[in-house]
């Protein structure tokens, strides 16, 4: 199995202290922007600025928390295999959620 | 020619057995022995199964007559919810990858023991953690929901345990994610020299896309039971649609776990009748890359057709269709499962011990259970089907005539090997047809009683059910005493029974070529695989068909 992971690399305390900085700016961000209401971009437009810091946030915690970007490639096939199977489930779900009411097969 | 012998020697050494080294409390509930680790489980598992069957017992005696007399319906509801619960949480999800994966993994890949065994020692706590939550709450007044927690009816309208209960399958949700993720990184890095991918026994293959399925959907189960609670507890609206939720969204994470959860149950028994029919045809396994692939296949495919649990649900019509196919698409896989054993038992020297004839019982009984699923997953059938007994009697086959057979072929083939004792073969086959034939009177009453309409989760029906209601409910006191005569013989087994040699069935397993039982590091020396999985003739090293003929009938061999 491969496996660089080397201490030297890591961040020290001050990176990790920065990277938890950004996890707060994150959780402010989200609290400031659900307060406005974006749906005259389009309708749910909260939702997905909502989920794109959350994703931004989540990968600051896999990359540098978790160590993934010092890892192996066989860390990396796992954790891109995570968002993979995460994408399987809000595709199949929401191809139930898009298709009720139109389309040919519509009831 | 080699000698029985010589067999029976291999890397066993003279060291003291795992189940002597060391005789306190303490040295057991501080192991990191994994084969100690599985003998725990075992019996935990064990206490789970028989009281998920008292609660069946209680089902079929309600059922034996029209009306509800035995039990109010109030307790009815929690009867089949509980039986549910404790069956696939706490028994049909951890029995054989926790027990026979526990302890054979290792040995079956030439390692010492699993690669993290703190790990190991902590998914079993948190097994027994989650467990005595669960039983506290089942004992404080239950739950009625189903053991699918359906919202709103979860959230918004039962007044019973939800929420304890909840919590305990949660809790025990880790556990099975910590054993998955042992088995991964095991397989991954402890393995032997010479001990490639495809040497390893289908036993392994089938525990590693398991445990694909364990870390991958599990924490989603986890997941939506945490947003159950926070819904109930804060009215958040998640899933009740009066507060600005979607009941059918509790649906889809549900069973984006729970379908693949069936998985988790069936394919390592998947893996064990592949080892059973095999080894007792004596014959290398037909298609051994198909039969890998396939299961690999089937976690991956078995994360796409969760929606065919909802085909009545509100779910879109063309969700309902993409379902619909992709379900037929993953019968596909373990159809060549089932081409592949028929086609390795083809001409093979099958000897007709307990192990093979459940394995043989697997055969039939997983073949109806899986092509009654296609029954179930035709988008228009199923409309008719749904929630009636054709659902009940389809996921038996399943999972008792496929997973609980599975276990209890695998915990008799490998008993020799965990105890260093010999079981009353007589008996076995006793229990055996016993538990055939029970399941079969059981169950299949049910597909009958479904296709007229006659509706799960209700304790009253119409009296013209009354007839295969008590065949069914006759059978299952069969399966009862079928499945409680292994109990009797396996004690008197551990205290009576006659030694096992180190190698009873002769085969070429790296397990077998060690002592029975194992000393605590397995092997005495580092085992060097130069041999092909399934190889009967001379060159796995031991000539064992050669040696077995020599020894006289087929009969187990004892030391």
């Amino acid at each position: 199995m491969s496996h660089d992971h080397t201490e030297g690399a890591h961040i020290g305390i001050p990176g990790y202290l920065g990277v938890f900085a950004i996890l707060v700016v994150g959780t402010i961000l989200t609290y400031y922007v659900a307060t406005f209401d974006l749906d005259f971009i389009f309708a749910g437009a909260n939702t997905l600025v909502a989920l794109l810091i959350a994703f931004t946030k989540m990968a600051f915690v896999m990359l540098y928390f978790m160590h993934v970007r010092w890892s192996g490639r066989l860390i990396w096939l796992s954790a891109v295999a995570s968002f993979f199977w995460l994408a399987i489930m809000f595709a199949y779900t929401m191809q139930d959620y898009l298709t009720r009411g139109q389309g040919v097969f519509s009831y | 020619m080699q000698t029985q012998d010589a067999i029976s020697a291999g890397y066993g050494g003279d060291k003291p057995s795992y189940l002597t080294n060391g005789s306190t409390l303490k040295s057991w509930l501080l192991t990191k022995d994994h084969k100690r680790i599985a003998i725990m489980y075992l019996i935990s598992v064990s206490v789970f199964f028989f009281m998920g069957g008292i609660y069946a017992a209680f089902i079929r005696l309600e059922l034996l007559t029209p009306a509800s007399d035995l039990l109010e319906t109030a307790t009815y509801n929690k009867v089949f919810t509980q039986h549910g619960i404790l069956m696939i949480f706490f028994f049909l999800i951890p029995a054989i990858p926790a027990i026979l994966g526990n302890f054979l993994l290792p040995l079956m890949i030439g390692a010492k023991d699993l690669a993290l065994p703190r790990i190991n020692l902590l998914s079993l706590y948190i097994y027994w953690v989650g467990g005595i939550l669960t039983l506290y709450a089942l004992m404080q007044g239950g739950v009625d929901t189903g053991w699918t927690f359906y919202t709103p009816y979860s959230t918004t309208f039962s007044n019973s345990f939800v929420m304890a209960v909840g919590l305990g399958i949660f809790i025990n949700g880790f556990s099975s994610i910590l054993t998955g993720l042992n088995f991964i990184v095991t397989i991954h890095t402890m393995r032997a020299p010479g001990m490639t991918w495809f040497r390893l026994p289908l036993f392994v293959w089938a525990h590693y896309a398991t445990s694909l399925v364990m870390i991958l959907g599990t924490p989603v189960v986890a997941i939506t039971v945490l947003l159950l609670a926070i819904e109930r507890v804060t009215r958040v609206g998640i899933f009740d649609p009066a507060i600005g939720g979607d009941p059918i969204l509790f649906q889809h994470l549900f069973w984006f776990y729970s379908h693949p959860a069936v998985y988790i149950m069936i394919l390592p028994g998947m893996g064990v009748i592949s080892e059973v029919i095999s080894n007792f045809s004596r014959k290398k396994i037909f298609g051994y890359e198909f039969i890998a692939f396939s299961s690999i296949a089937i976690a991956v495919f078995g994360f796409l057709v969760w929606g065919h649990h909802m085909f009545v649900s509100g779910q879109s019509i063309y969700a309902g269709l993409v379902f619909s196919f992709l379900t037929m698409v993953v019968a596909v896989p373990s159809a060549i499962k089932v081409f592949n054993w028929t086609a390795t038992m083809y001409k093979g020297s099958i000897s007709y011990d307990t192990p093979m004839l459940y394995a043989i019982g697997f055969l039939g009984l997983f073949l109806v259970g899986g092509l009654t699923g296609l029954f179930l997953g035709s988008v228009g059938l199923t409309v008719h089907l749904t929630d009636t007994y054709f659902v009940v009697a389809h996921f038996h086959y399943v999972m008792v005539g496929g997973q609980v057979i599975a276990y209890l072929a695998g915990i008799h083939y490998w008993w020799p090997k965990m105890t260093g004792r010999m079981y009353s073969e007589f008996w076995g086959k006793i229990s055996a047809m016993l538990v055939f034939v029970g399941f079969n009177l059981t169950f299949f009453p049910q597909f009958i009683l479904g296709y007229q309409g006659m509706p799960r989760r209700y304790a009253a029906y119409p009296e013209e059910f009354q007839v295969l209601n008590i065949f069914s409910t006759a059978g299952a006191s069969v399966l009862g005493v079928g499945l409680t005569l292994p109990v009797i013989y396996f004690t008197h087994s551990i205290i009576a029974g006659k030694r096992a040699g180190d190698n009873p069935w002769m085969l070429p397993g790296l397990e077998w070529r060690t002592a029975s039982p194992p000393p605590t590091e397995n092997f005495e020396e580092m085992p060097v695989v130069t041999w092909e999985a399934y190889e009967f003739g001379e060159e796995n090293g031991l000539d064992i068909e050669s040696a077995r003929k020599a020894s006289g009938p087929s009969v187990p061999v004892q030391a």
